[in-house]
């Protein structure tokens, strides 16, 4: 397992969020967390990457212990994240944005970079290369000088991507990576998901209510409903199981398109 | 005098001093609740509530005089002017950087707060301004002790005003709608509060009771200066931070036990009254980091 | 929610600018300078100056110069703290107190030479940063405000309560410094030091700012958990600030004090910290040659508003007032129409 939860449980102010969640996910995968509106997802998300703390359970990555690390430490021992709700540096360039996540690979200090010194000007050249591909491969190198909020929603999103990319993580996590996106748009969202994966060989762990992309792009789905984890399994397994239909149901139509 | 009698006489300078840390702690508390501000203009208000009390004392002493009786009045027309002033601030100044970086209103609130102490310093050249009064120095003699009448007014003054405030929070629509918004804005608006209204009187009442206490201290000290309002402002966020921000019987309470904090600490070996101030600071600075939301404060909500 | 979650536009980054729709004249002059070349020329023009300064002016000139000099230095630390990492410090003269006082006692009461003294300044500046920063920028940022405004009045006073500091009369007679042989003691001497300094202080403004801790404060400063999520630790990126602010302002109070000889508490006061604030946010946060104009406004402008002496400080914060409310961006251009 690249990424274990065991009995993870969280609450706010008595309100149980997640109840004991056991969950993984495989290195090399790429994995689906579904489920109606407020089973949970994001919080655990946030759980994983330390913005909230579980009250109890156990959280490895790569076998290293992941549980009330701060959410920098998470994203430099390798996961990588992008928001429900785009949250780019929206005044700064989109090649700015995507360097923010060079930042954790790079270490120059303050009097390195008042005296210019050598190494820093090295790595300053690494973080702008490295930047400079990851925009390559979400496919928007041509807007890099652009300021991030002046871009389409869709271009906002896949630069959140490749800043997500460039932290280097073994797995990232996309949460709602295709909401607002039109048809043509999500489409190539599975390229570029499938993509990150096979040329990058970074595991991928997705939130998404979309169900024909979640059946089209994951190996393996998890169902959450009201904080506790009801079904796990392949795409077609899991679109079969009774519980699973029954927590959908009531939910709006537009969530029921399988 | 005994030890005995030493901790007694400290005890009542601290209620003394704790009295008016509370009354402008509450200010700082009640803004804070309902527009997450931190009014650094506060402590001037306090400082033009002095100034305020001085002039309605000078008007009306010719006709009832200047002990308890003018004071009373001149410290009622002190608190209408201050708290009409506090809410042309807050439209002024305040209202168009709602939505604005903190930074932005940080800076503001600070800017309010330097045009008040400068006007201040312009009118009166920097100098001290006596704040005469018939108050005598009559008082209680109980053993060793000696309680003066205008300790024993000023407590009760201030006790008073708490105690309705107090009761304006808790039985009163305006109190109600006040507790509300501190706690979700939106959600008001979407209920039909007049949010902007509510904020408008919470200044009234902050920066009124900013003015009570500037014209006590000054009828009590017997000057006031431009300046006055810096280290109180200081020590009443302090005060406020001790009890917990957004708490109003938490402003209490801290004002309370700031100032015997500061009446006993100062008699503490090596720590002699010069270094009062550094004392109150390095409290500040201990509560901010040991347990940031003070004494009867809620914690923050959680990120994200 | 965390509190920087509501960006505005942030300082104009010096490379590589995109959608340059200059407008007005000048916003295109402003432009034409931000190129590399027009801007270098502009930069010898203004180092020429300078230099030339001192033989076709009065000493009076000289001395106020110098002074404008110093507030750059401080400016420009400061705005490291306000302008790019989003922090507000209204204590900040307690840090130009630390390097002036280590300095001061450190030569005149040990004998200390004066070049070994700065290590020590900055290191005690540095130290002082760590100790009100580390634990106070966890916090909203609002407390970290006062807890400055604090522990500026906590260092004014310790200066005028003990001995070693001089009291409240201060330190006298601190010994001029020499380089060399060379013996700093005159007006343009001192002029010329500040020149340097305020240079070095623009020249490491500009690199900081184009480097990976310039971003990040942008980024902390923008939106705290997206940049967190991107490995930053904000809590260091801002004591990193801080501590860069704090020994930028050390530096400035280490020639202040062999500058003028003697030092007493009341040139580190909130006034003092309030002033080198206004010229910060009145250039423009986060705009170096805004800053830089700031300053230079900041003590100049007093100077041609002497007749109004008790005035000048209600007319400062009017107009601090009225930035914030009329354009809280500072006076200097936007490079974005």
């Amino acid at each position: 397992m690249l990424l274990r939860l065991q009995q993870v449980a969280l609450s706010f102010a008595g309100n149980t969020v997640l109840h004991d969640v056991d969950f993984g996910v495989e290195p090399g995968r790429i994995q689906s967390l579904i489920g109606p509106n407020g089973a949970g997802k994001t919080s655990m998300f946030n759980v994983i990457t330390g913005f909230y703390r579980p009250q109890r359970g156990d959280i490895t990555f790569d076998g290293e212990r992941l549980v009330r690390q701060e959410p920098h430490r998470v994203t430099q021992m390798g996961i990588a994240r992008t928001f429900q709700n785009v949250r780019l540096f929206r005044e700064m360039s989109v090649l700015e944005n995507v360097m923010a996540g060079q930042h954790c690979r790079s270490r120059a200090g303050a009097l390195s970079a008042i005296l210019r010194l050598p190494s820093q000007r090295a790595e300053e050249q690494r973080i702008l290369e490295t930047s400079l591909a990851c925009l390559d491969f979400v496919g928007l190198l041509e807007h890099r000088d652009r300021l991030a909020t002046n871009l389409a929603y869709g271009h906002q999103r896949r630069v959140e991507i490749a800043r997500a990319l460039a932290t280097e993580p073994r797995l990232l996590l996309l949460d709602e990576p295709a909401a607002g996106l039109n048809s043509g748009e999500k489409q190539s969202l599975i390229g570029l998901i499938r993509r990150i994966r096979d040329e990058r060989g970074v595991s991928v762990l997705l939130i998404e209510h979309d169900m024909s992309l979640v059946m089209n792009v994951s190996e393996r789905i998890s169902v959450l409903d009201h904080g506790r984890l009801i079904a796990e399994g392949a795409p077609q397994a899991v679109q079969n199981y009774p519980r699973v239909i029954e927590a959908y149901l009531g939910q709006d139509d537009e969530e029921l398109t399988w | 005098m005994t030890w005995y009698d030493s901790l007694l006489q400290q005890l009542v300078d601290g209620l003394v001093l704790g009295a008016f840390y509370a009354l402008v702690a509450l200010g700082y508390t009640m803004v804070f609740g309902v527009i997450k501000l931190l009014n650094f203009a506060h402590g001037d208000l306090y400082m033009t509530g002095a100034f305020a009390g001085f002039g309605g004392l000078s008007l009306v002493s010719g006709v009832l005089g200047a002990g308890w009786l003018g004071i009373f009045v001149a410290m009622l027309l002190a608190m209408l002017a201050v708290g009409c002033l506090g809410v042309v601030i807050e439209r002024v100044a305040y209202h168009p950087m709602l939505g604005a970086p903190r930074l932005s209103i940080l800076i503001t609130a600070l800017a309010v707060s330097l045009v008040l102490q400068n006007a201040a310093l312009s009118l009166t050249g920097g100098q001290y301004t006596a704040f005469r009064t018939d108050l005598g120095f009559g008082g209680l003699n109980l053993g060793n002790l000696f309680l003066s009448y205008n300790q024993i007014v000023l407590v009760a003054t201030a006790g008073v005003l708490m105690i309705a405030l107090e009761l304006f929070v808790s039985r009163t629509a305006y109190g109600r709608a006040m507790r509300a918004v501190a706690i979700d804005k939106e959600m008001c608006r979407m209920l039909g509060i007049n949010v902007s209204a509510v904020i408008a009187v919470t200044f009234f009442i902050g920066s009124g009771l900013a003015a009570a206490a500037g014209t006590m201290a000054g009828a009590y000290y017997g000057s006031i200066w431009y300046f006055m309002g810096f280290l109180i402002g200081l020590k009443a966020f302090t005060a406020a931070v001790i009890g917990g921000i957004g708490s109003i019987t938490g402003a209490m309470l801290g004002g309370l036990i700031l100032g015997l904090l500061e009446s006993f600490g100062t008699h503490i070996p090596f720590i002699g009254s010069e270094w009062k101030d550094v004392f109150t600071f390095s409290i500040l600075i201990l509560v901010l980091v040991l347990k940031p939301t003070g004494l009867l404060g809620k914690s923050e909500v959680e990120r994200m | 929610m965390s509190d920087s979650s509501n960006p505005r536009p942030s300082p104009p980054r010096s490379s590589s600018q995109r959608e340059p729709e200059a407008r007005r004249p000048w916003q295109r002059l402003i432009i034409a300078f931000e190129s590399p070349g027009p801007r270098r020329a502009l930069q010898a023009t203004i180092v020429l100056l300078l230099i030339v300064m001192p033989w076709i002016s009065s000493q009076y000139t000289t001395v106020i110069l110098t002074n404008a000099l110093l507030y750059v230095v401080l400016c420009l630390g400061l705005n490291i703290v306000v302008g790019y990492a989003g922090l507000l410090d209204l204590g900040y003269a307690a840090f130009f107190a630390v390097g002036a006082y280590t300095v001061g006692i450190l030569t005149q009461q040990f004998g200390v030479n004066f070049w070994v003294a700065i290590p020590f300044a900055l290191v005690a500046a540095a130290i002082a940063g760590i100790i009100i920063g580390g634990p106070t920028l966890r916090l909203r940022s609002d407390y970290l405000a006062i807890v400055t405004l604090g522990f500026g009045e906590i260092v004014r006073f310790t200066a005028r309560n003990l001995e070693i500091t001089g009291g409240a009369s201060g330190l006298s007679h601190i010994p001029e410094p020499s380089l060399f042989g060379w013996r700093i003691d005159s007006a343009i001497d001192f002029y010329y030091v500040f020149v340097v300094l305020a240079i070095l202080a623009y020249v490491a403004s500009q690199r900081l700012f184009d480097s990976r801790l310039g971003r990040a404060w942008l980024y902390v400063r923008h939106d705290e958990d997206a940049a967190e999520a991107m490995g930053i630790n904000r809590v260091r990126i801002k004591l990193a600030a801080y501590v860069i602010g704090a020994i930028f302002g050390a530096i400035g109070g280490i020639f202040f004090s062999v500058n003028l000889g003697a030092i007493s508490p009341e040139s580190f006061s909130f006034q003092q910290s309030v002033l080198i604030l206004l010229a910060v946010v009145l250039g423009g946060m986060g705009k170096i040659p805004g800053v830089i104009l700031g300053a230079f406004i900041v003590v100049l402008g007093p100077e041609l508003l002497r007749e109004f002496d008790t005035l000048r400080l209600l007319i400062f914060a009017v107009l601090l007032l009225a930035i914030m409310l009329f354009r809280p961006s500072g006076i200097w251009p936007e490079k974005r129409a």
